[in-house]
């Protein structure tokens, strides 16, 4: 998280040493509180992402001086606001002597007689959603939507995202100054969708959520810890989103991804290599993210507006109330894969439903299907299909072609321990068969 | 601010229309024209001949050169446009949506960049 870059650092006092240092610890901790809600508020206020973010800082370090001299203001998160604001204008008129421009923008802002700072929290609370609807605009690519958010919603640094998405930081800084530049030129505006808007709304910002945790969930036996603290990311923004915004699938992608969270530890060896879940010690799942994954999905079900995020958090949570593998209801998994390809028609989809059918029906009927998938070219690529078919013919004693199967599947995947647990496969097949 | 709607739609689709269904289109798109007017949205719109009267010009070296037809070859072509003044994107996103022919193809929002002399 961005939260660890220390406003405070670098900076010296004149104080006792003990002193400075409590300061710059209250500090910190009022950053990692306040900061974001302190951005949202100055997004809207003056308008532009990167004058916001200049006055954050400057706020910040104006608190270090002053604070330490005249003790703590009554409501840190207001004066925040209010120096921000003030460092702004300031910083604008300064400019305008050279920009004529933006000389307007300085008269717009201030002095303002009235003081817009005692706002209340229900509409600090408001302009979160506000900046998390205004990151994720559908205007913008999915990309810039996911680097926006984590940027500015999340604070995490260029180069934390960059890490996160094994991607150079240039690219990830780019992609965040042109967002910023397409909110600007474009005018997209700094507000909660209107109540009509608001369906398709929502789902760019939950898709965003979900890419963000599935990118953490995917490389979760990956090397890289940072990659872990990604799907953390999402579940607090999901925990944000539901208590700013109740949505059913807003809830239900919560739920899911608690329930996909909480098999964490049980989803990787001691030393890396990947366990499938019928093969997993159940008495590491995390029982209080279950727990509270399987209130949330009933509260989303009631609703009786829920959709594909919520159907998905049902199929895991039929998973979390197994206490064995072979105690599994694939009977309501099938049915709940039936509704969910209603609701989202997708191959990958239908793929998963056929390992559903296998487990309830035997190999041969998830054979069928997982093969018809492949005839039509639909997944050809995709090297889940190709693990999956080989499981099947392994467990029909198809040998041959479970072997050409893990193959083809070795082609298609990079990641470390996916390869090695189909290497494993493999040797298992040739060892049997010798 | 003003934004130019551009409407791309694949002209086959009027093609496979009937005389009635199409006067009933076209008396639906001027009646959303007239909508734009009296919300204040409306400055300009037009529909665009077929693609098949295009013609693509260049200027290369000094020298124009004209070729038959448009830009593109994609099978959705630009058929019309409508330029609007909206409060922000949100707005023109609206108005766009409610374009009859956003049904069968897709529309364009571009905003208008605003030359200054200085």
């Amino acid at each position: 998280m961005g939260n660890g870059t220390g406003i405070s650092n670098g900076l010296t006092l004149k104080m006792s040493e003990d002193a400075s240092e409590k300061l710059r610890e209250t500090i910190d901790e009022i950053y990692r509180l306040e900061s974001r809600r302190v951005l949202a508020t100055l997004i809207r206020l003056l308008g532009d992402f990167d004058l916001a973010e200049e006055a954050l800082h400057e706020a910040f370090t104006t608190a270090l001086e002053q604070w330490g001299r005249e003790g703590l203001p009554k409501n840190p998160r207001t004066w925040l606001v209010s120096v921000g604001r003030f460092k702004a204008i300031d910083n604008i008129r300064r400019r305008a002597r050279f920009d004529s421009s933006l000389a307007q923008i300085a008269n717009e802002l201030g002095p303002n007689t009235e003081n817009p700072f005692e706002t209340e929290d229900e509409d600090i609370e408001d302009e979160r959603l506000r900046l998390i609807f205004t990151c994720c605009h559908p205007a913008l690519s999915p990309d810039a939507q996911i680097a926006l958010t984590l940027r500015t919603v999340c604070g995490f640094t260029t180069e934390e995202i960059a890490h996160a998405f094994l991607t150079p930081p240039p690219t990830i800084a780019q992609r965040i100054v042109r967002a910023k530049a397409k909110i600007r030129d474009a005018r997209i505006p700094y507000e909660v969708p209107s109540h009509a808007d608001l369906p398709d709304r929502l789902d760019s910002v939950l898709h965003v959520i979900y890419l963000v945790f599935n990118e953490g969930y995917s490389a979760s036996f990956g090397a890289s810890l940072t990659r872990h603290d990604l799907s953390s990311e999402a579940i607090r923004l999901g925990k944000l989103l539901v208590e700013l915004l109740a949505e059913p699938e807003a809830i239900g992608l919560l739920a899911l991804m608690l329930l996909q969270e909480s098999r964490r530890a049980a989803r990787v060896s001691p030393t890396g290599e990947l366990i499938l879940l019928n093969e997993q010690d159940r008495s590491l799942w995390d029982r209080a993210q279950i727990t509270e994954g399987l209130r949330l999905i009933q509260q989303a079900l009631a609703s009786r507006r829920f959709g594909p995020y919520t159907i998905q958090a049902a199929i895991a949570a039929v998973h979390a109330r197994a206490a064995t593998a072979d105690g599994t209801d694939w009977n309501q998994i099938v049915a709940l894969y039936d509704i969910l390809i209603q609701a989202d028609p997708s191959p990958i989809i239908e793929l998963n439903r056929a390992v559903a059918v296998a487990m309830r029906d035997g190999p041969e009927a998830g054979l069928v299907i997982i093969e018809a998938i492949l005839a039509r070219g639909d997944l050809n690529d995709y090297h889940f299909i190709h693990s999956a078919h080989a499981d099947l013919c392994r467990r029909l004693g198809k040998t041959a072609e479970a072997r050409a199967s893990y193959e083809r599947a070795l082609l298609l995947t990079q990641q470390k321990s996916e390869r090695e647990f189909l290497e494993r496969r493999l040797r298992e097949l040739y060892n049997n068969a010798s | 601010m003003k934004y130019l709607c551009l409407v791309y739609f694949d002209g086959t689709v009027l093609d496979k229309m009937s005389e009635t269904e199409k006067i009933a289109f076209d008396n639906e798109s001027l009646a959303y024209d007239e909508e734009l007017q009296r919300s204040g949205h409306f400055i300009a719109a037009e529909a665009l001949e077929s693609v098949k009267s295009a013609v693509t010009v260049r200027m290369r070296n000094g020298k124009i050169s004209t070729t038959d037809g448009p830009f593109t070859e994609t099978k959705e072509q630009l058929g019309g446009f409508i330029l609007i003044e909206a409060k922000d994107l949100n707005d023109a996103i609206q108005v766009a949506a409610k374009i009859p022919l956003a049904r069968f193809g897709g529309i364009e929002v571009r905003p208008i960049w605003e030359l200054e002399k200085k």
